[in-house]
């Protein structure tokens, strides 16, 4: 075979070159940079190798005991919100009408929390949850509960799952309507015709044709979650005590609240790893659970 | 397995106010008889489709009543029927394999496992599944999607009815052939009243032992292939059936006569003095009209162009302002641009406002 070399080529990958540098690999090529590396301000800067990471997987230090402890936190935290966010979602979207003016309506009110700022969020719970101005807090203190955010772990955790829930369960929830609603009519009509339960039509027909979606929501959900910073920060501001310090809100306090710079790169490092790598198990498991192992096939 | 009586049915969309003309089913009353194989003929939008998922529950009827050997069932669901129906695009439950698709229909009915089995087999086998029961169902062609769809419509031996909805229209032709005598070949197996809908005669006509022609949302005839083809109730089925249609042209009609353009055609029955004011036409089949060369007796044409089909020859010829088919005898080679026509006199229907005007012998 004739192989046509036109160096041209070169200068027409050139502007994705450029783009790709200046975006991500210089920004993330000075993060590594100080990551081996510590300050004491006044820009001096001195060479520490892989100190930082070790450090951060060691629980004994300071660095890794706070990192390691936020990070349980944090999965903790992602994983009661899946857990809860996911089924609340579908249910919702199997609640949800099919046609009529209250499709709109539906669709609107489900809309109206994603499209909140987050610090607003953040602000509307801090305030509707406390004590003595807060309905939440008010009414709650009034039943005989104790509750009060600012002083109770558990509180605190509530809060802010509660909060989570009522801002992204609509994401979930979207997402399901809309695969709900590619499912053509027959495939519920010859379910009817088959004499499935309804519990059977939701295994076998819904289920199966949410799977994409569900896959795009629970992702994204992780993502978020995983990454969460805002609304706590408002909220709780991580306490009590730690309490709600999730990484990212201990990654900020490294990086701006103590200029440690060396130990807030090799912090977010680690934590963009951890994002990369559980998504890829989450994408590789829910795409494979789906369809057939070759061997099988096989044997067929 | 039952027979199936439809009692003044009728449905609108727009409700039972609707005005009458709208409807989508106008009233009908016809009775299905137990192991049947029947098909509901008519273009898009005649109302088939809604006739058979009135049938099936899937849509209840704005009047009337449908009974399963007598039983009234109009006001019981789909599931409490007892019918099967497949889709006109295959439906597959994805995260089953083949054979738990076919067995779907009897699990959920609570059947014994070993009955559910043997079933299932006896399915399998006769539609050429078998080699794939093990198989998920999604990655399968089309066609074997929609096999299995099938499948699912007859695995059930207890039903009222299995009902068609279009099911060939997603298979290419040459599989469309296999299946449909696959079909024929079950129906005579299973002994269970089959109803088919399609848009396709040529499906309807090797399908079924009764035709049921719709236009309009109404039922035009009902009866045998042959039938339709002879003796078409109605000039919307003489031209709907048949390739090409029957001609159908404006004429007088007096006693053993009509007369077509000044020319007078003989007819085998005698019709007496037909009423006024209706609009007269008489239909005639191409096959019974041939061409000849002109002469003075017969009714003389312009010929447009010659249709070979192959083992027949048609000629699309014009009477006056009327287009017209003839056949093309075997041996006659067409000479000029005119011809004379000659008319099977047993063949020559009459039509008073589109229906067929029976005739005294």
């Amino acid at each position: 075979m004739d192989k046509t070399i036109n160096q041209k080529a070169w200068f027409l990958v050139l502007p994705v070159f450029l783009v790709v540098a200046f975006s991500a690999v210089l920004p993330l090529m000075t993060v590594v940079n100080y990551s081996m590396q510590d300050t004491f301000g006044n820009n001096q800067f001195f060479w520490n190798g892989v100190g930082w990471f070790k450090e951060l997987l060691d629980p004994s230090t300071d660095l890794g005991g706070r990192f390691l402890a936020s990070l349980g936190r944090n999965l903790f935290f992602s994983a009661v919100i899946l857990a809860i966010e996911v089924p609340l979602g579908i249910i919702v979207a199997l609640s949800m009408p099919r046609e009529g003016w209250s499709v709109a309506a539906c669709l609107v009110i489900l809309a109206l929390p994603l499209l909140i700022p987050w610090n607003v969020v953040g602000t509307i719970w801090q305030i509707f949850g406390r004590p003595d101005i807060g309905l939440l807090g008010y009414v709650l203190n009034h039943l005989g509960l104790n509750y009060n955010y600012v002083s109770n772990e558990v509180d605190a955790w509530v809060t802010v799952i509660v909060m989570d829930v009522w801002h992204w369960t609509s994401l979930v929830a979207l997402l399901c309507y809309a695969g709900l609603k590619s499912i053509p009519d027959a495939y519920y009509q010859a379910a009817q015709i088959d004499g499935a339960s309804r519990w059977a039509v939701f295994k076998a027909i819904q289920l199966p044709k949410m799977n994409r979606v569900l896959l795009i929501a629970v992702l994204l959900r992780f993502m978020d979650s995983f990454m969460i910073y805002t609304e706590p920060f408002v909220v709780t501001g991580g306490g009590p005590g730690n309490s709600t310090t999730f990484v990212s809100i201990e990654l900020v306090k490294i990086a701006l609240g103590q200029f440690d710079l060396g130990k807030a790169a090799a912090l977010s490092l680690v934590y963009n790893l951890i994002i990369l790598i559980v998504c890829w198990v989450f994408y590789t498991v829910m795409v494979n659970a789906g369809s057939e192992r070759p061997a099988k096939e096989g044997a067929a | 397995m039952a027979r199936i009586d439809l009692v003044d049915l009728a449905h609108s969309y727009g409700g039972n106010d609707a005005p009458q003309e709208s409807f989508a089913l106008k009233p009908v009353t016809m009775t299905w008889r137990q192991g049947g194989a029947y098909a509901l003929l008519g273009p898009s939008g005649c109302g088939k489709t809604t006739l058979l998922n009135l049938i099936s529950g899937i849509v209840t009827p704005s009047r009337g009543k449908i009974l399963f050997d007598g039983r009234d069932i109009t006001p019981l669901s789909t599931q409490k029927r007892n019918i099967a129906q497949v889709f006109q695009f295959p439906v597959i439950y994805d995260t089953m394999t083949v054979g738990q698709n076919l067995a779907f229909p009897l699990k959920n009915r609570g059947v014994a496992k070993a009955e559910v089995d043997a079933r299932v087999r006896q399915i399998a086998d006769l539609l050429d599944l078998t080699p794939y029961l093990k198989r998920k169902a999604t990655r399968l062609t089309a066609d074997a999607k929609q096999k299995i769809s099938l499948g699912r419509g007859l695995v059930r031996s207890d039903v009222a009815a299995v009902l068609f909805d279009e099911p060939l229209t997603v298979i290419d032709p040459e599989l469309k052939w296999q299946l449909r005598s696959k079909l024929k070949a079950l129906h005579r197996e299973l002994d269970l009243t089959m109803i088919y809908v399609t848009h396709d005669q040529t499906e309807a006509l090797t399908f079924a032992d009764t035709v049921v022609v719709m236009h309009d949302g109404r039922v035009v005839q009902s009866g045998t292939p042959a039938e339709l083809f002879d003796k078409p109730a109605h000039t919307f089925v003489g031209y709907f059936i048949g390739s090409p249609g029957m001609n159908i042209v404006p004429a007088e009609v007096r006693g053993h006569e009509a007369r077509v353009d000044g020319h007078v055609i003989g007819l085998h029955r005698n019709y007496g003095v037909l009423p006024a004011g209706k609009k007269i036409e008489i239909g005639v089949r191409p096959e019974f009209v041939d061409v000849a060369p002109p002469a003075s007796g017969l009714l003389s044409a312009t010929i447009e162009r010659i249709d070979d089909l192959g083992r027949i020859q048609f000629a699309r010829v014009r009477v006056g302002d009327t287009k017209f088919a003839a056949r093309v005898p075997p041996g006659f080679s067409v000479s000029g641009n005119t011809a004379g026509l000659i008319f099977n006199p047993a063949h020559v229907h009459v039509y008073a406002d589109s229906h067929l005007v029976e005739g005294v012998a």
